[in-house]
């Protein structure tokens, strides 16, 4: 009785003084609210915000613990290649676990201490509640990031993401951009030199170039757009012991993530599943323009385009981003429709900015925050659709 | 020929505490109560002075904005007083009965051979013409208008919803003479639906097109019936009337009277023994209830637990209401209560919730709100529970930004609030459905009549 009756008294204590939000994130985390309805229903389903965000953090969670594993993985084996002969063998290591703890964690805690910071300030300035939208974000950037990204780099980050990308547009619920992406792309354009090329996606790779240790640390993607050899096989893609963002190297992981959110209908499946869609169309259009001939070995986006369309569905961050960043319902078209063709398109370009953008092989991110905006008008058609319905049966004619 | 209305989209909340079909007569209450608001969008013109002494079916106020709509007293007996509340707004009328009700004599009438105008006119003069409801707005009728077709809905589905086969049972003479009376109202057809596997009485009556509805709720409510039968489009106005109020027409119209008296369900786990008890309308709840209830942190509901109104045991029966439902009230912290597994409530969703394992167990649910009022975050979940061919949460956020046009267009004239009871419980963000639905209607009806 005693913390449950010492927060009760201080809620009352606190009840409509600008500290009011601040307390209550925190007493409503540990308890459920004695909240009761007043007026409308009397009774209420069992979940709140706060249960659907946390469904999609644990379906993050395998892919976070994998990112920590596969970053010492990464490390040791650009510096030892033979521990690639034997990848089981060598992978769920002490040593890999080491370097995801001293490099990925803090970039979560520091996501996390930040990006609610800066919520927590908001609301207690605006006088509205901490909603929970963040908690998600706070999960999502550290597995975008490549590893190597400064700390201060991410802070900086974060602070505009959440400012720009969320609280300007009045919170939770209201932004226009997914968050996380928005801050990735700050990142992007920030720092470029620190979000793309082939050092930073190994831990250490950036400290050792040039010297005589120095280690190749280049994706699949880049690989693929200098038309380099490629040295993974199609399950070392599948299973994600490449290199690569923190948290998006394992389709697999990626999609029992999926299949978990599916199954709870956290996550929408039509998104999910048109995104994939519209990123294998493009990907096999691709692959029959290089068949056609229309493209040849000597074009700089040979390598890419003839990636063959099911791989393309496997490398770079298109299963990250289609499960659990386009279908952030908040910026996602909201309508039953309008998720099939959001998906679709947010799929189709982002293999063709992957392909068509040499400086940067990857375009799921641009390609969602770009049908992020598109959302609203997909919908509006999709609603107008609705109204039309309506009016076509009205026999009444009004002028 | 009956034609079958199946409903896919739509979620039976199964709760403890459906009514055991024995009806035990509850005494006469000392004091009964009308309560304006009841009849929403009425502002009332007191008739009766407190110290009067009236019959059942005497006038006690009638709407300032159209004098034929008159509210009659429920039972014999002496207005004790008359309650307001801010700017002298009535609240409610209370009425001492008498021990020996005392009716007025309205004369008895030959349905059949009544025209359109004298209908109306009975109804008028008799105080019932508040039974007969209209959409769009969900308000009381306005008899300048003719509806396209009157819907009744002889099907509930609400949870713990009174059976409408076992309160209405015996009924047919009355209900048939108040069909055959209403339906000279319209042009159009009287459009009864009933359960598919039910024996209901009004499914033999004559003179009507009968429906028979299967599915989840809300697939008994009026709205998702008329969506599927013959849909309202601008400018076009239909009729509702329950079943149990066709009942008191019908009676009028048998024997002169006015009696208001309906089979009430006692329903929910507070209740030591739920059952039906007969019931005049606006009795005191108190009465009603008498030694059934448990008093232990109860919610006292007039009405089911998505759309009715919450009493306390002095105050008094809604007028149109046939259920009272008692829960637990769920004023209580729960630990780490947002993330833990749930066991014992309900959800659509099966993130760490889990009576999607057990459809067929039934409930204790208590008023928690199970969280917190937050922005609309989620999409997707309402069009689950939601029947009609209208976006729920984009209908949802027009009459929150009142955008009239928006309103009309994504089928504000289709709608009553209680069709947004069922978004409004699986609502994540807790946002009170039904009050923004209501809102939005009566600024429709302001702004577009």
């Amino acid at each position: 009785m005693g913390l449950k009756q010492n927060l009760h008294n201080l809620k009352e204590k606190y009840k409509g003084t600008k500290m009011a939000p601040a307390f209550n994130a925190i007493h409503t985390f540990l308890y459920l609210p004695n909240d009761v309805t007043h007026g409308g229903t009397h009774i209420k389903a069992a979940d709140d915000l706060k249960r659907t965000m946390n469904t999609v953090i644990l379906a993050l969670i395998p892919c976070l613990i994998f990112g920590m594993f596969n970053a010492g993985f990464q490390h040791y084996a650009a510096i030892d290649s033979s521990l690639r002969t034997d990848v089981l063998a060598n992978f769920f290591t002490f040593d890999n676990l080491w370097i995801g703890i001293i490099k990925v964690l803090p970039l979560v805690i520091v996501s996390y201490a930040i990006g609610l910071g800066v919520e927590f300030i908001f609301a207690i300035i605006k006088g509205h509640e901490v909603e929970e939208g963040y908690l998600v974000t706070g999960m999502l950037v550290p597995l975008i990031v490549p590893i190597d990204t400064p700390l201060w780099m991410l802070s900086i980050a974060v602070i505009f993401g959440v400012i720009i990308g969320k609280e300007v547009f009045g919170g939770t619920g209201m932004n226009i951009l997914n968050p996380a992406l928005t801050i990735r792309a700050f990142l992007f354009f920030a720092y470029p030199t620190w979000m793309s090329g082939d050092k930073v996606w190994v831990y250490d790779a950036v400290n050792k170039a040039g010297t005589a240790d120095a280690i190749s640390g280049e994706t699949i993607l880049g690989a693929y757009a200098q038309n380099h050899e490629v040295v993974y096989t199609i399950w070392d893609k599948f299973f994600g012991f490449i290199p690569g963002s923190i948290g998006e190297t394992s389709t697999f992981l990626i999609l029992l993530g999926a299949a978990f959110l599916i199954f709870t209908k956290i996550g929408s499946w039509r998104i999910i599943v048109s995104t994939f869609l519209g990123a294998a169309v493009m990907g096999f259009i691709f692959n029959q323009i290089v068949a056609a001939g229309i493209i040849t070995d000597s074009s700089k986006f040979y390598g890419l385009m003839n990636t063959v369309w099911y791989e393309q569905l496997l490398i770079g961050g298109l299963a990250f981003g289609a499960v659990f960043m386009a279908t952030d319902p908040v910026t996602a078209a909201q309508t039953t429709k309008g998720k099939w063709i959001y998906g679709f398109l947010a799929g189709f370009m982002a293999i063709m900015i992957r392909v068509f953008n040499p400086a940067y092989p990857e375009g799921v991110m641009l390609a969602i925050l770009l049908m992020n905006v598109f959302a609203p008008t997909i919908d509006h058609y999709v609603v107008q659709g609705n109204i039309k319905k309506r009016l076509k049966r009205t026999k009444v004619k009004t002028a | 020929m009956s034609k079958d209305i199946r409903i896919k989209k739509g979620l039976d909340i199964k709760l403890v505490g459906a009514a055991e079909k024995t009806t035990t007569r509850s005494v006469l209450s000392s004091v009964y109560a009308i309560k304006p608001e009841d009849f929403h969008g009425i502002i009332p013109k007191l008739v009766a002075k407190e110290g009067a002494e009236v019959k059942a079916g005497d006038t006690l106020f009638y709407s300032k904005s159209d004098e034929r709509i008159l509210f009659p007293s429920p039972v014999s007996g002496k207005v004790v007083e008359i309650i307001r509340g801010a700017r002298r707004k009535v609240l409610a009328m209370k009425i001492a009965a008498n021990s020996t009700q005392e009716y007025k004599d309205f004369g008895t009438k030959d349905a059949a051979k009544m025209s359109a105008e004298e209908v109306k006119n009975h109804l008028f003069a008799s105080g019932c013409w508040p039974f007969v409801k209209q959409r769009p707005y969900d308000v009381v009728a306005n008899p300048n208008q003719t509806p396209k077709a009157i819907f009744v809905s002889a099907y509930a589905s609400a949870p713990l919803a009174a059976d409408l086969d076992f309160t209405l049972a015996g009924k047919e003479a009355e209900l048939q003479a108040a069909i055959t009376a209403v339906s000279k109202l319209t042009e159009g057809k009287v459009h009864v639906s009933v359960g598919a596997n039910s024996n209901s009485p009004l499914a033999k009556v004559s003179g009507v097109e009968l429906h028979k509805v299967s599915g989840p709720h809300p697939s008994g409510n009026v709205s998702t019936q008329i969506a599927n039968i013959d849909p309202i489009n601008k400018g076009e106005v239909v009729w509702v009337i329950t079943p149990q109020d066709l009942v008191i027409i019908g009676e009028l119209l048998l024997t002169g009277k006015f009696n208001a008296t309906r089979t009430v369900a006692l329903t929910g786990s507070k209740f030591s023994k739920p059952q039906y008890v007969t019931a005049i309308a606006g009795a005191i709840i108190a009465d009603v209830t008498a030694k059934n209830l448990v008093n232990d942190n109860t919610r006292i509901i007039s009405g089911n637990v998505l759309s009715g109104k919450q009493v306390k045991e002095d105050e008094f029966l809604g007028y149109y209401d046939n259920q009272i439902t008692a829960i637990p009230e769920g004023d209580d912290y729960e630990f780490l209560g947002w993330t833990a597994p749930v066991f014992n409530k309900i959800s659509t969703s099966r993130a760490l919730t889990f009576s999607w394992l057990t459809p067929k167990k039934k409930y204790d649910l208590n008023t928690n709100t199970n969280g917190e009022h937050r922005a609309f975050v989620v999409t997707g979940s309402y069009e689950e529970v939601f029947p009609l061919d209208i976006y729920p949460m984009q209908l949802l956020k027009a009459f929150m930004y009142k955008d009239l046009d928006e309103m009309e267009a994504l089928g504000g004239y289709e709608i009553a609030p209680e069709d947004f009871a069922l978004t409004e419980f699986i609502c994540v963000s807790k946002q009170p459905h039904q009050s923004i639905i209501r809102e939005g209607l009566d600024l429709m009806r302001e702004e577009l009549g």
